[in-house]
């Protein structure tokens, strides 16, 4: 059972934002699906499958890329060619 | 480069942003509009993925299938709606409101590629480019009555396809036949070194109609318990036409079924936490307010940028990864995910495809289904073939209550070219 606690603190984890109004809502409906979730309990075996993966990495050298100011022209604000954050601390 | 002139006649909300005088040029699709779900980026076109934190995104690059479609000749039409990030079954998730299904303008057409499948259904554009998560491809093509291809995990690469569940989603080609959905999965599949996960699996195949000594399974999952008894006996008709083309059908069973849908919902939520992060009013989004703290800022952005099914499956996922419920929900989402893959391939040693309802019901009504769990249970049967990482076509195969239904082939990994050949059987001479 999920509780509108535990909804709060997911919610501050994923740095969603729920509305005190909306919490009941989501509980609920959390609350049957995580229920459905269950049925894993049931799932035999501890086999992940892993096989004989590796990762495939190109080779360390300096390929074209976009420009500055392309690859900054989505960012939601700017300041002296940076992305402007909020602060951290 | 040719410029077309395109102004659909839009009454079904299935673009969100349409190319006027879109430019073709010479190849294989020489001159052919083509719409292209939002989630994929295409240079100097707005890509929101649906959602308003995305709205006024300019990617200032093609995607690779973009790319490559434009390199055939063919004009990008337009983006089309879709459950926003593609997250759902119906098209009504959509930021930009919902789509309409063509056929019956009361009912969804389907998700998320909702708006790429309404496009060809209403016969606006002869091809589009979906994307299949958990059947986001085949569900809506069989909602509307069109042909739509999940390929094999790997063989269309995903580079610029705005990342939702990367180790389930895949793009590919819907049309109203299935000679051209193979002919848009012939541009568009192969290798490219921008996607580790990318295939040097080329698709050069020309459809046949000859399925003789083809061995079908029929898995009884597809027709049990929450399928509408009119889609399956709909299904059934069409399995026997494949009978009488040559074809010979086996029961058999898939026992991890009954894992499949929960263990998708936790890895692609799973996946899902972690690859939206990015979208923060900082790097994507309207720009955040800076004087407050990182996480206030983000959290306001976040709040006011995704709907609601978004921000649950975020949540599901950040759940399902936390300290004390990882063990309990992501690692057995795997084990149950590699006992699938493991059901598929005993099958498949025995039988070619495997035939069965695309979706348990017609299209249902706009509004509907309203609670998350009961439109979560509607992907029931298409959620198993991304979890293999296998091919699945729809195709359409008959109707009920005048609404198409769609006949769900799927096949061995790299088997895409089987699939379509049994589609185009039954779609050249399924028809009694």
């Amino acid at each position: 059972m999920v509780s509108e606690k535990d909804v709060e603190h997911i919610g501050e984890l994923a740095d969603i934002g729920i509305d005190a109004a909306e919490l009941a809502t989501f509980t609920g409906q959390f609350n049957a699906i995580v229920e459905y979730f269950d049925v894993l309990d049931k799932v035999r075996g501890d086999d992940t499958g892993a096989r004989d993966l590796y990762n495939i990495l190109r080779e360390d050298k300096v390929e074209p890329s976009l420009p500055h100011d392309v690859a900054l022209g989505n960012a939601g604000a700017q300041e002296d060619g940076f992305i402007k954050a909020p602060r951290v601390m | 480069m040719s410029a077309l002139r395109f102004e659909p006649d839009d009454k079904y909300n299935a673009f969100l942003a349409v190319c006027k005088e879109p430019k073709g040029g010479s190849g294989k699709l020489s001159g052919i509009p083509v719409a292209v779900k939002d989630n994929i980026s295409t240079q100097g076109i707005e890509t929101t993925c649906a959602s308003k934190i995305l709205k006024g995104y300019i990617p200032p690059y093609d995607a690779h299938a973009v790319a490559l479609v434009k390199s055939a000749g063919a004009a990008i039409a337009g983006k089309t709606n879709m459950d926003e990030f593609g997250m759902g079954t119906s098209t009504e998730n959509s930021a930009f409101g919902p789509t309409l299904n063509p056929r019956d303008t009361g009912r969804v057409p389907g998700g998320s590629s909702g708006g790429s499948a309404a496009a060809v259904a209403a016969g606006m554009v002869r091809m589009a480019l979906g994307t299949d998560t958990g059947g986001s491809i085949r569900c809506p093509a069989a909602f509307c009555g069109i042909v739509g291809l999940k390929p094999t995990y790997g063989r269309v690469s995903r580079y610029g396809l705005i990342a939702y569940a990367n180790s389930l989603e895949t793009i590919g080609p819907m049309a109203a036949n299935v000679s051209d959905v193979s002919l848009l999965m012939s541009v568009i599949a192969g290798h490219d070194k921008h996607d580790a996960t990318s295939q040097d699996r080329p698709y050069t195949h020309t459809p046949s109609a000859d399925i003789k000594g083809t061995r079908i399974g029929i898995p009884q999952e597809y027709f049990g318990a929450g399928v509408d008894p009119a889609v399956a006996a709909v299904v059934k008709k069409a399995i026997g036409r494949l009978e009488e083309l040559g074809a010979t059908t086996v029961p058999c069973s898939i026992p991890s079924m009954e894992y499949a849908l929960a263990a998708y919902y936790v890895i692609c939520t799973s996946e899902a936490s972690s690859n939206l992060a990015r979208f923060d009013g900082v790097r994507y989004g309207p720009a955040v307010e800076t004087k407050k703290s990182w996480h206030a800022a983000f959290q306001d952005a976040r709040r006011e940028g995704f709907g609601p099914e978004v921000r649950r499956r975020i949540m599901l996922g950040t759940f399902a990864l936390s300290s004390g419920y990882y063990g309990k929900y992501y690692a057995k989402a795997q084990v149950a995910r590699e006992n699938i893959r493991k059901d598929f391939a005993r099958l498949f040693a025995d039988v070619d495809v495997l035939c069965g309802p695309t979706m348990p019901t017609i299209a249902f009504r706009l509004g509907e289904k309203s609670d998350p769990l009961s439109m979560y249970l509607s992907d029931i049967l298409t959620v198993p073939v991304n979890l293999a990482g296998i091919p699945a076509i729809s195709v359409p195969c008959g109707t009920v209550q005048d609404m198409p239904v769609g006949l769900q082939i799927m096949g061995r990994p790299f088997e895409d070219e089987r699939v379509i050949d049994v589609a185009y059987a039954y779609e050249q001479g399924g028809q009694p």
